[in-house]
């Protein structure tokens, strides 16, 4: 595969009137299509390291490389459009806005990123392209105009899910995407994600406190160990 | 940004409910601004209007805006009458090219009566010096004739040849000159003045009136038959008040300072543009007052807008998250936020504009009936721009505050919003 997807070197970040830094990674690299389990309790720093990730956070020290661009060097403008055009982000619930309908939800990303609805129409309208994946995620066509809001918490993730896919971003980013889910969609959930991250060719860093999911991936990380800030409520 | 304002307009529509009744308020209180913008100035338009190509106004001494008041408005009362002797004195002073009597007093069915001579209608000016012209029928020649007014006309459905019988003081159901019915002999076109509410009839009709009357009340026992009345002295000793022409306006200080002189009794002389000056003054302070307050009630409206953004944002503080994090720049969401708000305030000054027109339409007629202000349907007069871009800006200024403090805590939460 390719260079790094994703690639932190001597990165500290610390919250706006906090004593200690919260995070203090000096390496962690993700490469293309790599899948790979980063395992973190809850208040670790796990969002700041997915806000750092999605270049709305800068780091105090060190850099940020995603897709080969240095973040630091990237203008806040720019880096929202990197955000739009690589990265699909996946959160632990609520991931959708309510009123708008579950397809709609799915074709954000390309009224946000000129390059993904490209990538989305390659073969097909990006509204096929929503419907196709909505179907791969088991997602029935008769929920598809209805208002997020009214679809179950798996349906909603699935829909996120399907989001986050739209356009082929280069990187998957999913936070805790299972935790509102039951043990036995838990399974069915990530199989799902697994199988159209690499039918999409996509890097997916899978973001859970849960270890017992870290058994299809193909490599774990354990936040504590590559973060030498040391575990300290969230901030 | 089109995408961003799309969504903008969807998110809204989700939340029609209370951006609704928040609408409604801006719409209200922006009608009642442009409502008591537009009765000012045409309030303001009639008072100027109202007469004009008089030189002098002259009645009893008193306050000059009371005389106006009762001379030019109808409204009111003199306390003191004026004698015939001295309006002849005056009228025949050289400077003064014609003298028209004026008496009131009495009323037809709330319609004021004024008791006048012919030259009347040949010499009153309105607006910008037009005259009186009839749209049927003729001056009064009859000592029971009378001339009519457009409104009273239109709202009384009287025309030429009508009998009309009119009553006694300011009241609609005073007594009754039940025995000296009038002919309507001409009917005025309308002028916009108090002149389209005035009944017009000669000055020896009240005289006849009033002839078996004493103290404001019959005498008992003593009926005089209409057929009879010319047997009578009908000149009238008293007059209310006179409207002055002269030779030349260069005499007007000249003329009035030689009317407030006058020996015989206590005269007041008042030139009608400066006395129309002070009334519109009196009033200043109340129009003012009416114009701060409907102003207040539009701040109090887009400050309602205001709250209800602001308290939304708690509940939309996800829904801004998931925008950031689908690649929404802090600038979009400012966007977002200040283009609801101003979508609120434009869509609530267009249902003002309506709920204007709408008002005008239904309050019209009684506008016109009680203050005699006519208030028409015409394009906004660039104060009432003013008035309605004013109102926009504002709108703008109170969408920014939630608009600011979205783009602040978009900047804050990053993608995880911290409840």
């Amino acid at each position: 595969m390719a260079g790094p997807a994703i690639l932190l070197h001597d990165v500290a970040f610390r919250w706006p009137r906090q004593p200690r830094p919260c995070l203090d990674i000096p390496a962690l690299r993700v490469d293309a299509g790599e899948h790979v389990f980063l395992h973190g309790p809850s208040g670790g720093g796990k969002s700041t390291l997915l806000g750092l990730l999605g270049g709305v956070a800068l780091p105090e020290r060190g850099c940020v490389e995603v897709l080969g661009h240095e973040l630091t060097r990237l203008s806040g403008r720019a880096r929202d459009r990197l955000r739009a055009d690589s990265i699909g982000f996946l959160f632990q619930q609520f991931n959708l806005l309510p009123w708008l309908a579950a397809i709609d939800n799915v074709l954000l990303p390309c009224t946000f990123s000129a390059r993904r609805r490209e990538r989305a129409e390659k073969e097909r309208s990006p509204r096929d392209e929503a419907g196709r994946l909505l179907a791969h995620l088991d997602l029935a066509p008769d929920l598809w105009r209805k208002p997020a809001a009214e679809l179950s918490v798996g349906q909603q993730q699935r829909v996120a899910a399907a989001r986050a896919l739209i356009g082929q971003p280069e990187i998957l980013i999913a936070d805790e995407p299972t935790s509102a889910l039951d043990a036995p969609r838990q399974q069915i959930f990530i199989d799902l994600l697994l199988k159209e991250a690499a039918a999409a060719g996509a890097a997916l860093l899978f973001v859970s406190h849960d270890a017992r999911l870290a058994a299809h991936f193909d490599r774990t990380v354990a936040l504590s160990d590559i973060n030498r800030a040391a575990v300290e409520p969230a901030a | 940004m089109k995408a961003v304002l799309t969504l903008a307009l969807k998110s809204a529509w989700a939340r029609r409910l209370t951006l609704g009744i928040t609408l409604v308020a801006i719409a209200i209180s922006s009608a009642l601004l442009l409502a008591v913008e537009r009765v000012r100035h045409d309030a303001r338009e009639s008072f100027s209007q109202s007469v004009s190509g008089v030189d002098l106004v002259v009645g009893a001494r008193g306050g000059g805006v009371q005389l106006m008041l009762h001379a030019v408005f109808h409204s009111g009362a003199a306390t003191h009458n004026i004698r015939m002797e001295s309006f002849e004195a005056i009228a025949s002073h050289p400077a003064v090219a014609w003298a028209v009597p004026l008496s009131l007093g009495d009323s037809h069915r709330g319609f004021p009566v004024l008791g006048t001579a012919p030259d009347y209608f040949a010499h009153f000016r309105h607006g910008d010096g037009q005259a009186l012209a009839f749209s049927s029928g003729q001056a009064f020649g009859e000592i029971f004739e009378a001339v009519i007014g457009s409104a009273v006309a239109a709202e009384l459905g009287y025309r030429v040849g009508d009998r009309v019988t009119l009553s006694h003081g300011m009241e609609a159901l005073g007594p009754e000159h039940g025995d000296k019915p009038f002919r309507v002999a001409g009917v005025l076109a309308p002028t916009g003045t108090p002149v389209d509410r005035t009944v017009h009839v000669g000055l020896e009709a009240i005289t006849a009136l009033h002839l078996e009357w004493a103290g404001g009340a019959p005498l008992p026992g003593l009926s005089i038959p209409a057929e009879h009345v010319r047997k009578f002295e009908l000149r009238p000793k008293e007059i209310t008040a006179a409207l002055i022409g002269l030779n030349s306006r260069a005499d007007v200080f000249r003329a009035q300072r030689h009317i407030n002189d006058y020996r015989g009794e206590p005269l007041l002389a008042v030139m009608p543009g400066v006395a129309l000056d002070e009334l519109w003054q009196a009033l200043s302070m109340v129009e003012r007052t009416l114009l701060a307050l409907s102003a207040l009630v539009v701040t109090v409206g887009l400050a309602g807008l205001m709250a209800t953004m602001l308290a939304s944002l708690n509940e939309r503080r996800r829904e801004l998250a998931i925008l950031r994090a689908l690649g929404a720049g802090p600038g979009e969401i400012l966007l977002m936020l200040t283009a609801e708000g101003l979508l609120v305030t434009t869509l609530g000054v267009f249902a003002g504009c309506a709920l204007l027109a709408a008002g005008i339409f239904l309050f019209a007629p009684l506008l016109q009936a009680h203050f005699g202000i006519i208030p028409r349907w015409r394009m906004f007069a660039p104060n009432e721009w003013m008035l309605l871009a004013a109102i926009l800006a504002t709108g703008l200024a109170a969408s920014l505050v939630p608009g600011v403090r979205a783009w602040r805590m978009s900047l804050a939460d990053g993608l995880t919003p911290r409840n």
